[in-house]
C-alpha cells in the first residue's frame, strides 16, 4: 500500500483548520484558499484568513453510491455550506441527529474522512455539524 | 508551581446499553449493571478515533484557556489506542489546533494513565520555564474484546489540560503530584494484537487498588493532607465500582467523588477516564475546593495530585463545554451491529 | 478570424450501450467510417482531425487517442489532437475543428468523440468521472457526480418548488424518444413511478434520473460551406459555436440552480446565429442527470426560471412540441459515452435537419441547437445549427 501522501499533506492546514485567505485589496475571502482573486487578478493580495467554521447549509444530498475510498462510509451526508465568514465551500455533514435541512446552522468539527485500507493513511478533514 | 489554565473534553455521541451486548452473548445484564456499575457506554463514530477526539477536546481547551495555540510550548496525547503505531497522534493535535511548528510533540502510553503523565512532564517544562504553557490529553477509543467482561466498558471519551503558571489565569493550581509505579502484569496489548488481554481478578487488589491507594497515601504523606482536606475526589475508574471502593477505603464520601464519577453512563474512556472526571469536577467546584485526582494505568502505576481551585475559574466559565453537556448531546443509541460497524469490525469487502 | 461559413457535410454514430463486442478501435472505426462514407470524402481529403475523449486512460488504460483514431481510419499520416473538457470534450472538439475550417487553415476535419466506459467497475467509473469536478475538494471527500447535481436538484425544488415527479418526467420522455433511436443504448420506456421507485444514489436523484454508463463513439466531417455541396448535397450550417467556462467547484458558482457557463455560451451563440431560443426546433441538451436537462432548459432561455420542470411534465418538449427536446434520447436514453456526447448531439442534429431521423423526425426542422456541459458546469458548450437551402 503504497500512496503517495504529498497531496494531504500540502493542503492539511486548509483541510484540518479551515486556513483560506483573503484578498487585501478587495476584501473578498476564499476557501479552499485561491492563488489569484477572482477580483482583482494581478493587483490580488492574498493573505491567509482562518474560518470560524460557522456556516449554513446551502445544499445538500446523501450519497448511497459512493465511490471506492468511501465504500465504507455510505450512505454519508455532504452539503454546500455557505461560512458566516464569507465564502460557500463543500463538505461532509455529520449525521448527529440534528435536522440537516437548507438552512441549518452547522459548525466545523474534526474527523476521519477515509482511511487507506489497513496499511495505508488515514485522512483527517473538517466537516460540519448540525448546531 | 503550575496550574491548569484551561480545560476541554469529547465525547462521541453513540452510546451502547448494557443490555444490547448482554443479549448477544446471552449475559445477565442486570448481573453485570449491578456487579459493575455501569449502565451503557460511549462508542466512537465510524469517523472517530483517539486522535478527532484529542483534537476536539484540544480545541475546547484552547477556547476554554483563552490563549493564542501558538504560545503553547508543548503537545502530549496519552492513548492506548493511538491511530498510527508509528506516526504520533500529538502532531495531528498540534496542527489542528494551531500551536505553529516551535512545539515539543510526543505520544504517550500508559495504559489508561498516559493522559496524568503527560500532564506531570508539562509541568516540568512550565516551571522550569522551558515553555510557556503546555497541553496533555487523554484521549481513546478503548477496545474490548467481544464477549469479555471489558466490553461492557471499554468507551471512547478524552479530556485537554492546558498548564501555565500566569497567576492570572490558572483556574486551579496544582499543589503537588507524585506517582506510585511498579512492574505489574495485569493488563496488556502486544503489538499487534487488536484486543488487550488482562488477569481476571488479579487486575484487582494487586493492580488497580494497590497502586491508587498507595499513591493517594503517598500524595496525603507529602502534603499533610487527608481526605476531609477535600471538597472532591476522583479515581481512575475502570468500572464503576473500583472507584467507589477505593474511596472508601481511603476514608472518602460518595458525595465527595460523585461530580467525577462518569463510567457509570460513559464507560471507561482509559486515559480519558480521571481526566474526564477532573473536568467533570472542575465544572461545578468553586474557588478554594480542593480537589484530589489519582489516576491508574496498569502494568501500573498511579498519579496522584493535589489541586485547588483558584478565583480566576468562575470568570473563565462560560467558556466551557460542561462534561454533563457532552454526556446529553445529541445521545444516539446503537445497536449492537452498529456498534460492530463503527468500530470497523464488520467492512464491505 | 473568421472568414468563412462551416458545414457538417457527414455524419456517423456507432450504436450506444454496453457494447461488450467493441473496444475504442472498433467504436471508433464504427462512427467514423459511416462518417467518412456519408460526406462522401477519401482518407486523403482529410486535413485534421480534433479527438474527443474525457478519460480512455482511467477506462481503458489507452492515452494519445486522437492519434489512435487517426491510424484506425486508415487516415495517412494526418495531424491529430485529443480535446479533453470532461463531458464537453466531444462539444469542445467541434469547436475547434469550427475554428480550424472557419479560419480558414483547414478545409476538411473531421470531429470524433469517443469513450469506452464499461470494462471498469461502476465504483471506478464514479472515481474516473469524478475528477471532472474538483478532484481535491470534491471528490476527495467522497462527492461524486450524481452527489453534486443532486445538491443543484436540492436547490431548485426549494427555490422553485420543482418535484421529483417533473425530474422523472424528463427521464419517461427521453427514453420514449430512444425508443425511437436505433443507435441508442435503452429501447424500454419507462414509467413516473419506476423512475421514483428506483434506488437512489444522491438524494433526491435516483438511478433512473442518471444517465448511464455507456460505451460509444460519434464523428463528424466539417467543410467551408461554400464548397460543402461539391460532397454532399444537404449540408447543414454551423450557425454559431461558442463555449464558457465557470469554476471547476460547484460551491463556488453564483447559483446551484443553473449553469452560468451555459447561459452565457448561449446567449454569445444566439447573438452569432442572429437567431433567438423561439426559433429553435430542437435542441439536444446535456441532461446527465434528469435535473440538468430542466436547468438547460431555463439556462438556454427556453424557459424562465423555475418553469421547466412543469414544462416537461406537461409534455410541451416532446417530438410533436413547438420545442422538441434530447430527441435521440438525450444522454439519459441513447447513452452517455462521455467523451462521444458532445459529437452525437451534433450527429443527431444533422440527422433532424436533414430529415433523416426516422421515426422520431421532427417535423419541419430549421434550426437546432446542442448544448454540452463538462463538469458540474466549468464548461458549456452550445452549437446552432440551419438548413443551409
Amino acid at each position: 500500500m503504497e500512496k503517495p501522501s504529498a497531496s494531504l499533506w500540502r493542503k492539511i492546514k486548509a483541510r484540518y483548520n479551515l486556513i483560506g485567505n483573503e484578498c487585501k485589496n478587495c476584501g473578498t475571502r476564499y476557501f479552499p484558499p485561491r492563488i489569484v482573486c477572482r477580483k482583482c487578478g494581478r493587483k490580488s493580495k492574498m493573505s491567509d484568513f482562518k474560518f470560524n467554521g460557522d456556516g449554513e447549509i446551502v445544499s445538500f444530498t446523501k450519497i448511497s453510491v459512493p465511490p471506492d475510498t468511501f465504500k465504507d462510509e455510505a450512505p454519508y451526508f455532504v452539503g454546500v455550506v455557505k461560512l458566516a465568514e464569507g465564502p460557500q465551500v463543500e463538505g461532509h455533514i455529520i449525521d448527529n441527529g440534528g435536522k440537516i435541512a437548507i438552512g441549518t446552522k452547522v459548525r466545523a468539527a474534526f474527523r476521519k474522512m477515509y482511511v487507506d485500507g489497513d496499511e495505508g493513511l488515514i485522512y483527517y478533514h473538517y466537516k460540519f455539524e448540525p448546531v | 508551581m503550575a496550574g491548569i489554565v484551561g480545560y476541554g473534553a469529547h465525547l462521541p455521541i453513540y452510546r451502547i446499553k448494557v443490555e444490547e451486548i448482554a443479549k448477544v452473548w446471552n449475559d445477565d445484564a442486570s448481573a453485570i449493571k449491578n456487579g459493575l456499575n455501569i449502565s451503557e457506554k460511549t462508542v466512537p463514530g465510524r469517523d472517530e478515533d483517539a486522535a478527532t477526539i484529542a483534537v476536539e477536546a484540544a480545541r475546547r481547551a484552547v477556547k476554554h484557556a483563552g490563549i493564542p495555540a501558538t504560545q503553547i510550548g508543548a503537545v502530549y496525547v496519552g492513548s492506548e489506542s493511538h491511530p498510527y503505531a508509528v506516526k504520533p497522534t500529538a502532531t495531528i493535535v498540534m496542527e489542528a489546533i494551531g500551536t505553529g511548528n516551535n512545539v515539543m510533540c510526543a505520544d504517550l502510553e500508559f495504559a489508561c494513565k498516559a493522559g496524568t503523565a503527560g500532564i506531570q512532564m508539562a509541568i516540568g517544562l512550565v516551571d522550569s520555564n522551558m515553555i510557556k504553557y503546555g497541553m496533555s490529553i487523554g484521549s481513546d477509543t478503548s477496545q474490548g474484546r467481544p464477549g469479555d467482561a471489558l466490553e461492557y466498558t471499554a468507551s471512547a471519551g478524552g479530556a485537554a489540560f492546558i498548564v501555565g503558571k500566569e497567576k492570572n489565569e490558572i483556574i486551579a493550581n496544582i499543589l503537588k503530584t507524585i506517582s506510585y509505579t511498579s512492574d505489574t502484569p495485569d493488563f496488556w496489548r502486544r503489538e499487534g494484537a487488536s484486543f488487550p488481554t488482562h488477569s481476571g481478578r488479579f487486575t484487582g487488589e494487586p493492580g488497580y487498588f494497590r497502586h491508587v491507594i498507595n499513591a493517594s497515601k503517598l500524595l496525603f504523606e507529602e502534603t499533610g493532607m487527608k481526605p476531609s482536606d477535600f471538597k472532591y475526589a476522583v479515581f481512575h475508574q475502570p468500572n464503576g465500582k473500583f472507584p467507589t471502593n477505593a474511596a472508601k477505603q481511603l476514608g472518602f464520601s460518595e458525595n465527595q467523588i460523585k461530580p467525577g464519577l462518569l463510567t457509570p453512563i460513559i464507560g471507561n474512556t482509559y486515559s480519558g477516564s480521571s481526566m474526564l472526571g477532573l473536568a467533570a469536577t472542575l465544572d461545578v467546584a468553586k474557588a478554594g475546593d480542593m480537589i484530589l485526582v489519582t489516576s491508574f494505568g496498569s502494568g501500573a502505576g498511579s498519579d496522584s495530585f493535589a489541586i485547588e481551585v483558584t478565583e480566576n475559574t468562575d470568570g473563565k466559565r462560560k467558556r466551557i463545554v460542561p462534561v454533563s453537556a457532552l454526556i446529553e448531546k445529541d445521545r444516539k443509541y446503537i445497536d449492537y451491529s452498529t456498534y460492530l460497524k463503527n468500530r470497523g469490525s464488520i467492512m464491505k469487502t | 478570424m473568421y472568414v468563412r461559413e462551416v458545414a457538417v457535410i457527414g455524419v456517423g454514430l456507432s450504436r450506444f450501450g454496453e457494447r461488450w463486442d467493441a473496444g475504442l478501435k472498433e467504436l471508433m472505426a464504427e462512427a467514423g467510417l459511416h462518417a467518412i462514407e456519408d460526406a462522401k470524402i477519401t482518407s486523403d481529403d482529410v486535413e485534421m482531425i480534433y479527438g474527443g475523449t474525457m478519460a480512455s486512460g482511467s477506462f481503458t488504460g489507452q492515452e494519445h487517442v486522437a492519434a489512435l483514431m487517426s491510424d484506425q481510419l486508415g487516415f495517412k499520416n494526418v495531424p491529430a489532437v485529443r480535446i479533453e473538457n470532461a463531458c464537453a470534450s466531444g462539444g469542445s472538439a467541434l469547436r475547434l475543428g469550427y475554428i480550424a475550417v472557419a479560419s480558414g487553415i483547414h478545409d476538411i476535419v473531421v470531429v470524433g468523440g469517443v469513450e469506452k466506459m464499461t470494462d471498469v467497475t461502476s465504483s471506478e467509473a464514479t472515481s474516473a468521472l469524478g475528477g471532472a469536478g474538483d478532484q481535491e475538494w470534491e471528490l476527495f471527500q467522497g462527492i461524486t457526480f450524481p452527489g453534486l447535481y443532486a445538491m443543484m436538484a436540492r436547490r431548485h425544488m426549494h427555490d422553485y418548488g420543482t418535484t421529483e415527479e417533473q425530474l422523472a418526467s424528463v427521464a419517461v420522455k427521453n427514453h420514449d424518444n430512444a425508443f425511437k433511436n436505433k443507435y441508442a443504448q435503452f429501447h424500454k420506456k419507462l414509467t413516473i413511478d419506476e423512475v421514483i421507485n428506483s434506488k437512489m444514489v444522491a438524494d433526491p436523484l435516483k438511478l433512473l434520473d442518471c444517465s448511464p454508463i455507456s460505451d460509444g463513439a460519434a464523428a463528424l466531417v466539417l467543410a467551408p460551406l461554400e464548397t460543402a455541396r461539391k460532397y454532399n448535397d444537404t449540408p447543414i450550417k454551423i450557425l454559431a459555436s461558442e463555449q464558457a467556462s465557470d469554476t471547476l467547484r460547484l460551491a463556488e458558482r453564483d447559483s446551484l440552480t443553473g449553469i452560468k457557463a451555459t447561459s452565457i455560451a448561449a446567449q454569445k451563440a444566439y447573438k452569432h446565429a442572429k437567431v433567438s431560443a423561439n426559433d429553435i426546433d430542437l435542441a439536444e441538451v446535456h441532461d446527465c442527470f434528469t435535473i440538468a436537462e430542466i436547468m438547460a432548459m431555463e439556462d438556454l432561455g427556453f424557459y424562465k426560471k423555475g418553469e421547466a420542470g412543469k414544462a416537461v411534465a406537461d409534455g410541451e418538449t416532446t417530438l410533436q412540441s413547438k420545442l422538441a427536446i434530447n430527441t435521440s434520447g438525450g444522454l439519459k436514453g441513447c447513452g452517455h459515452p462521455v467523451g462521444a456526447t458532445g459529437v452525437k448531439q451534433a450527429v443527431e442534429v444533422v440527422w433532424q435537419l436533414r430529415g433523416q431521423a426516422e421515426g422520431r423526425q421532427v417535423k419541419d426542422a430549421e434550426i437546432g441547437l446542442t448544448h454540452n456541459v463538462g463538469g458540474s458546469g466549468a464548461t458549456a458548450v452550445v452549437h446552432i445549427f440551419g438548413r443551409s437551402n
